[in-house]
């Protein structure tokens, strides 16, 4: 976990801002240097949002670029496929497979691509999870963000203790009982 | 202590330790943090202005009175205090004053691209950029300092990447800083073309002492490795380090001045000068002003951003291997389902009206399938250029309205209504008014009666303003009733003056709890799909039949509303 480049990926309203802030957390607690970026504004209006996690020992750019992506943890199904070309060759796409439609396919113009994903099985790692049954099935259908997390520290191999400590100092204390459940569950997939 | 902070976070910090007691601003992308930050310090008085006039404006009367101030705005809100910024920069400061001003390039959330280097040089204002978070903080202090020695307003330039990424910073105590006292000095302070004269010729020398003592600014770096030699600064610092390892960088922490006898000397040590900057060629043009050869935009684009593998590319030839991007669908951003703006444009799109519209959320409401404007140019222009439409071919006085945001129409729009209303003019101007500016992350105005710490305050009624504005017929709705809206601006239309419609509803990103109900189609729903001209996100074609997002929906009812056949109906969720 020395040198890693995180791109979280997905729609507006989905919590990538605070997954993101989480792994910032996850690093500064294991003393790495390390930069966020992140989409505020006219993007956050159900538009595709894109925020960069970079940590390792020394970090310049805040910015992923193209073919850099160590991991893409991606929040919905579609958006894993529309970042796929900063993903380093050989890189590892972690999806949620939940589908929420764009504009185009709310109003018929497009269908949605159900196998999109087949696309880009062939060229990376693929990991899917429904992170939207887990959460709903904890009752909290908001945690879809932590139960990411969860996933993602697992296939970092970030020990459960790491990440658990980021989760508690990043959310609010009032919903922390909900996300550690979420996080568990993301964790022990 | 270290902590993780946005660019925009660590100008909060640094105005914190500086000592500053006024903050002032009107929110905008990608500068609004800054003061939202502040106003978390209880030593710091913050405000948010009606606009970024007056906030600058608010700002030097604290700089004057003895405090040190800091406004901030968006690249664009700069065109709105360039006139306090030009003469203030004659007078020079009693505290200092520092304005944050956030350049968007690649326009994330703008409508322009401009470059807010070209203000600092023609108002003579010494400009510094800083390119990540703990030189936000150390820039802000010092911009202080240079303020206060130089007598000069200081500009600090971030761009959108710096703003709103996140890197260490480290955070010290504060430092108090008395008042300075005040003393009155009409030569300094009251600028008419006498005393102009003196403080023009003092505002030269300043910038001739600067000229030669930025060459030794500390912020101003040359870094040796190589013959070959990059000038940069803010974010294509790090853009350049990332992509580079084995060539010399000059990183300029001030971009106005330039400190030309330091690039003289950086030149001077390489065989090939590159100049990465964003947007214009501010420093290339110096540089080759200075006689030096260097390659600058024949290789890099005037327009976007410069990322390090186009960097990489351009002065190495490398190319990074990549994974071929996907087709996939778009997803534009979109009015939320439940936005309040949304029935007043379904209206609007229904009876096919000329839109001047402006600048906010319900900018959206161009897009398909509502597509219900047809001009956006800047904050407050909807009215003015409704206003020019009629005056040049009064048939538009029938089948246009102007459409305007409430924290939009305090910003500039209510100039534009008494000017419609002094000359006569026959605008409809319509007002969503969702309480709250919703664009830039619900910030207060004053018309929602808080205060940016949310302390009651006087709220201001917009209805009462139209109406001192001299607008006759002034009328208030709820946004979500359609038919009454309808009828209204038929009314307006054929109304002889200006006139405006409040259409009210809280916005509904506001009202964070899940509704009891939701909608639902039932089977009278014959699949004639007029509801989705709404161009709402909870309702979507699902093996061809339309269908209600329950988790989306909001329980508005417009889709229960427009819908002929009763085939859309209020379930528990
Ligand atoms: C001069 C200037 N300042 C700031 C902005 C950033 N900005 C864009 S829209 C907007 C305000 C939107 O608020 P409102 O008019 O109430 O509409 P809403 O978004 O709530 O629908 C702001 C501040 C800008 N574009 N131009």
């Amino acid at each position: 976990m020395i040198k890693c480049n995180i791109m979280i990926v997905g729609v507006g309203g989905q919590g990538t801002l605070l997954a993101s802030r989480i792994l910032g957390k996850l690093a500064s607690d294991k003393n790495l240097d390390c930069k966020l970026s992140e989409v505020h504004g006219m993007a956050q209006r159900g538009g595709s949002v894109v925020t960069f996690v970079k940590m390792g020992e020394k970090i310049h750019s805040p910015i992923i670029d193209e073919g850099e992506a160590d991991i893409i943890l991606s929040f919905e199904k579609l958006e894993a496929v529309r970042y796929i070309n900063y993903l380093k060759k050989g890189g590892t796409v972690i999806v949620n497979t939940q589908q929420i439609y764009p504009m185009p396919v709310i109003t018929g113009k497009c269908p949605y691509p159900t196998d999109i994903l087949s696309e880009i099985e062939n060229t990376c790692k693929v990991i899917k999870l429904d992170a939207l049954k887990i959460a709903e099935e904890i009752k909290n259908p908001k945690s879809v963000n932590v139960v990411m997390i969860g996933k993602l520290a697992k296939t970092m191999d970030i020990s459960f203790e790491d990440i658990k400590k980021a989760v508690e100092s990043t959310v609010p204390q009032k919903t922390l009982e909900g996300n550690l459940e979420a996080l568990k569950r993301g964790y022990n997939l | 202590m270290k902590k993780l902070l946005l660019g925009n976070q660590g100008i909060a910090q640094g105005a914190y330790e500086a000592g500053v007691k006024v903050a002032t601003a009107y929110p905008g992308t990608p500068s609004t943090e800054i003061t939202e930050n502040i106003a978390k310090f209880n030593e710091i008085y913050a405000e948010w202005a009606p606009n970024e006039k007056v906030a600058l404006e608010v700002a030097i009367g604290a700089s004057i009175a003895g405090a040190r101030s800091i406004v901030s705005m968006k690249h664009v809100g700069v065109n709105v205090a360039a006139d306090p910024l030009f003469t203030y920069a004659y007078c020079g400061v009693n505290a200092g004053l520092v304005l944050v001003c956030c350049d968007d390039p690649g326009m994330h959330s703008s409508q322009n691209e401009q470059d807010s280097r070209y203000y600092a040089i023609s108002a003579h204002v010494p400009m510094l950029e800083p390119s990540d978070s703990n030189e936000a903080k150390e820039f802000t202090k010092l911009a202080f300092e240079i303020s206060e020695k130089y007598d000069t307003p200081v500009m600090l330039r971030m761009t959108t990447r710096v703003s709103h990424s996140q890197s260490f910073v480290e955070c010290l105590e504060r430092k108090e800083i008395p008042l300075k006292e005040y003393k009155k000095d009409i030569t300094k302070y009251a600028m008419m073309p006498a005393m102009a004269r003196g403080r023009r010729v003092a505002v030269k020398e300043r910038e001739e002492k600067l000229l030669k003592d930025c060459n030794d600014l500390k912020i101003n770096i040359a870094e040796y490795k190589g013959k070959t030699g990059v000038i940069c600064a803010g974010d294509t610092y790090s853009y350049v380090k990332e992509a580079l390892s084995d060539v010399s960088v000059l990183k300029l922490g001030m971009v106005n001045p330039l400190p030309e006898k330091l690039i003289k000397e950086f030149c001077l040590k390489c065989d090939k000068i590159y100049i990465v900057e964003e947007m214009e060629p501010v420093i290339e043009n110096a540089v080759k002003k200075l006689g030096i050869n260097c390659i600058g935009k024949e290789v890099f684009p005037v327009q976007g951003e410069i990322f390090p593998s186009l960097i990489k590319e351009k002065i190495t030839g490398e190319k990074t291997d990549k994974i071929s991007s996907v087709e996939v669908p778009q997803r534009p951003p979109v009015m939320c389902a439940g936005c309040p703006h949304r029935g007043v444009f379904y209206v609007l799109s229904k009876l096919k009206l000329t839109v001047t519209g402006d600048i906010g959320c319900y900018t959206l409401g161009a897009q398909p399938p509502l597509s219900a404007v047809d001009t956006v140019i800047c904050m407050g222009a909807s009215v003015g250029v409704n206003h020019g439409f009629i005056k040049a071919n009064p048939q538009f006085s029938k089948n246009s309205v102007a459409v305007i945001g409430d924290s939009t129409f305090v910003h500039s729009g209510i100039t534009g209504l008494i000017d419609a209303v002094y000359n006569k003019g026959k605008t409809t101007l319509i007002i969503l008014d969702n309480s709250t500016t919703g664009m830039t992350g619900h910030q207060n105005h004053p018309a929602t009666g808080l205060t940016i710490r949310n302390e009651q305050t006087h709220c201001l009624n917009l209805k009462d303003v139209c109406i001192a504005c001299g607008a006759k017929k002034v009328d208030e709705v709820h946004s979500f009733d359609i038919e009454k809206i309808e009828s209204l601006i038929k009314e307006h239309l054929s109304y002889d003056g200006v006139s405006v419609i409040i259409a009210k509803e809280p916005c509904a990103l506001l009202n964070k709890k899940m509704k009891e109900k939701v909608y639902f189609v039932n089977d009278k729903c014959v699949n004639c799909r007029a509801c989705m001209k709404l161009g709402c996100p909870a309702l979507q074609i699902t093996d061809g039949k339309v269908e209600v997002n329950k988790e989306l929906c909001t329980d508005c009812g417009l889709c229960g509303k427009l819908c002929k056949f009763g085939a859309l109906t209020e379930v528990d969720r």
